[in-house]
């Protein structure tokens, strides 16, 4: 079942056209991989999603829904959540405040609370501290775990793994494997080994088009599909 | 200098400097009832200060944008203020406490209304079209306050205007041989009402997480589900309440004001607001005590470097911290 639908989107900034007639089609459930090397449009098509950058031409479809025009917050009230490159999160605001001021009414949900403490510990630990506080690999468990504090039907996850120790990346990859059972997640990424590990389907944008979509298990077998789009792409 | 800063934190941080002023200051004054004299009114300006300026850092820092209008809001608080307060003389010239109280309630009541209503005016007409746009920003809210200032003009003339004040808040009271202002004392606690409101929503309410976050990041708020926009509307309309609830004060502490008064409170409101950092109300409460104590010690101990005090002060701490002395973004 279709989770989200990007129809021939095109996405200006400034004068430029950065993205150019992108069309994608993202099911529900697992992980959807968008991979691209820098400047080829991954973070456009995010925050395109998001309402941050308006689309024109083109839509954006969610749950059937066209949600091209709408506000970003309204988007994200949709139940889509977006864990930006730079991790976004509120350094001078501690850690609790940062993840309650993600829930809904305020309030933490015992339960999920109790699973963003089994998967990211150290949030537990400095709970109180400042968020500026925190190492890169605990800044982007923050920014996860806001994401994950409500129930939502997506999460847009931008190059999570960017400068982070190998350690912390398993530990997110990890996390993002269970969030995946219950959430859908669309997440850019450039770190191939590790996309490949968690994506079920996938595609490849270059140059602000879709070079390639489909099953991550046909992109990985497919060697010499690899070599032409990842030498390009990645 | 990492040394002297990790030194500092550990003994209370910036907080500490107006205690290290005045220290100073009762040194080189020398005579005990003369610096508490100073040190109460530099208090109690600093506190008007920062009444008038807090709205300011907030609109600064969580809007992003440079305001030259702000003191606008002050000087249309002091007009209505005062003519609120003249039309209820029988009410302030009564020896009743309570008739006094309920007249300066009424003109405070009315300062911040028109405060609320002008801010959301401003925010909607004038602020709004120029977001993201500095030199704009700066061009249309200065002009604003030049429009401002002549309908201050036409509507209550050139001529200083005087401002009654209630009789409860006339003359002074003896602490040993130390002579206080009521009407210092009375700006004091007031200003120290508001700053543990503000403080008390900004750190103990959602809203004020909300605000604070904000500050930061504004499209990470939205992406987490609200409407910043509409934020923006209620933080400006509460700073320009708060501006005119400061103008409001000064009249009173003046008791003689001028169309003009905007203007001139203009550059000290934001060099508050420089000093202390932006986006943070305590950085502004700091700046505003640091501006009014060293104001009134240089006024008595070098009169003549009385109008450069301010500047000298700002460019000594921004010289020793960029950002300011507390600023909301580390």
């Amino acid at each position: 079942m279709t989770l989200l639908s990007l129809t021939n989107m095109q996405t200006n900034i400034g004068e430029y056209a950065v993205l150019h007639d992108i069309s994608l089609t993202v099911p529900e459930g697992g992980v959807f991989v968008l991979l691209g090397r820098n400047g080829a449009g991954k973070t456009t098509t995010l925050r395109s999603i998001m309402g941050m950058w308006r689309p024109s031409p083109g839509s954006v479809m969610f749950r059937g829904q066209d949600i091209t025009a709408l506000h970003t917050a309204d988007i994200a009230r949709l139940g889509i959540a977006f864990v930006p490159e730079n991790m976004g999160i509120f350094g001078g605001l501690t850690v609790e405040e940062n993840l309650v001021l993600a829930t809904a009414k305020g309030k933490f949900d015992r339960d999920r609370l109790n699973r963003i403490y089994r998967l990211f510990p150290a949030l537990e630990k400095f709970w109180t501290k400042q968020a500026w506080s925190l190492s890169g690999g605990q800044k982007q468990m923050l920014s996860v775990a806001r994401a994950i504090i409500e129930p939502r039907d997506l999460i847009l996850i931008d190059e999570p793994t960017k400068g982070l120790a190998p350690a912390i990346v398993d530990a997110m990859a990890e996390a993002f494997r269970e969030i995946s059972d219950t959430t859908t997640i669309l997440l850019v990424e450039q770190n191939f080994e590790f996309a490949k590990s968690l994506g079920r389907d996938m595609a490849v944008i270059d140059d602000g088009r879709i070079a390639h979509a489909g099953s991550m298990a046909d992109f990985v077998a497919d060697r010499a599909l690899q070599d032409r789009l990842l030498s390009l792409s990645v | 200098m990492n040394q002297m800063n990790a030194t500092l934190t550990r003994v209370g941080g910036v907080n500490l400097l107006p205690l290290a002023v005045a220290l100073v200051a009762f040194v080189l004054i020398g005579a005990p009832s003369s610096w508490m004299t100073l040190t109460v009114a530099g208090l109690a300006m600093g506190m008007m200060i920062f009444l008038m300026a807090s709205g300011l850092s907030l609109v600064f820092g969580l809007m992003d944008v440079l305001n030259f209008g702000h003191s606008a809001f002050v000087s249309l608080g002091a007009f209505i203020a005062a003519t609120v307060l003249a039309w209820m003389g029988g009410w302030l010239g009564s020896d009743s406490v309570l008739l006094n109280s309920a007249a300066l309630f009424i003109a405070f009541t009315a300062a911040i209304l028109f405060g609320l209503a002008a801010g959301w005016f401003f925010e909607t007409v004038i602020i709004k079209p120029v977001y993201s746009d500095h030199l704009r920003q700066i061009l249309i809210t200065m002009g604003a306050l030049i429009v401002v200032e002549q309908a201050i003009l036409a509507i209550w003339g050139g001529t200083p205007m005087s401002v009654p004040r209630p009789h409860f808040l006339e003359g002074a009271f003896l602490i040993g041989d130390v002579t206080i202002e009521v009407y210092r004392a009375f700006a004091f606690l007031l200003g120290l009402i508001v700053y543990l409101a503000l403080y008390f929503t900004l750190n103990r309410t959602r809203l004020g997480l909300l605000i604070r976050a904000g500050v930061e990041n504004r499209e990470m708020v939205e992406a987490l589900g609200f409407r910043i926009d509409r934020l923006f509307i209620g933080v400006f309309m509460a700073g320009s309440a708060l501006a005119a609830m400061g103008g409001a004060m000064w009249a009173g502490y003046e008791t003689l004001i001028t169309p003009s008064l905007g203007a001139e409170m203009m550059i000290v409101v934001f060099i508050v607001v420089i000093i202390g950092g932006l986006g943070s109300v305590e950085g502004t409460l700091l700046g505003a005590i640091m501006v009014g104590l060293v104001s009134n010690y240089v006024g008595f101990l070098a009169p003549k470097l009385a109008l450069a005090s301010n500047m000298i002060l700002m460019m000594i701490i921004l010289l020793w911290r960029p950002n300011g002395l507390r600023p909301a973004v580390k």
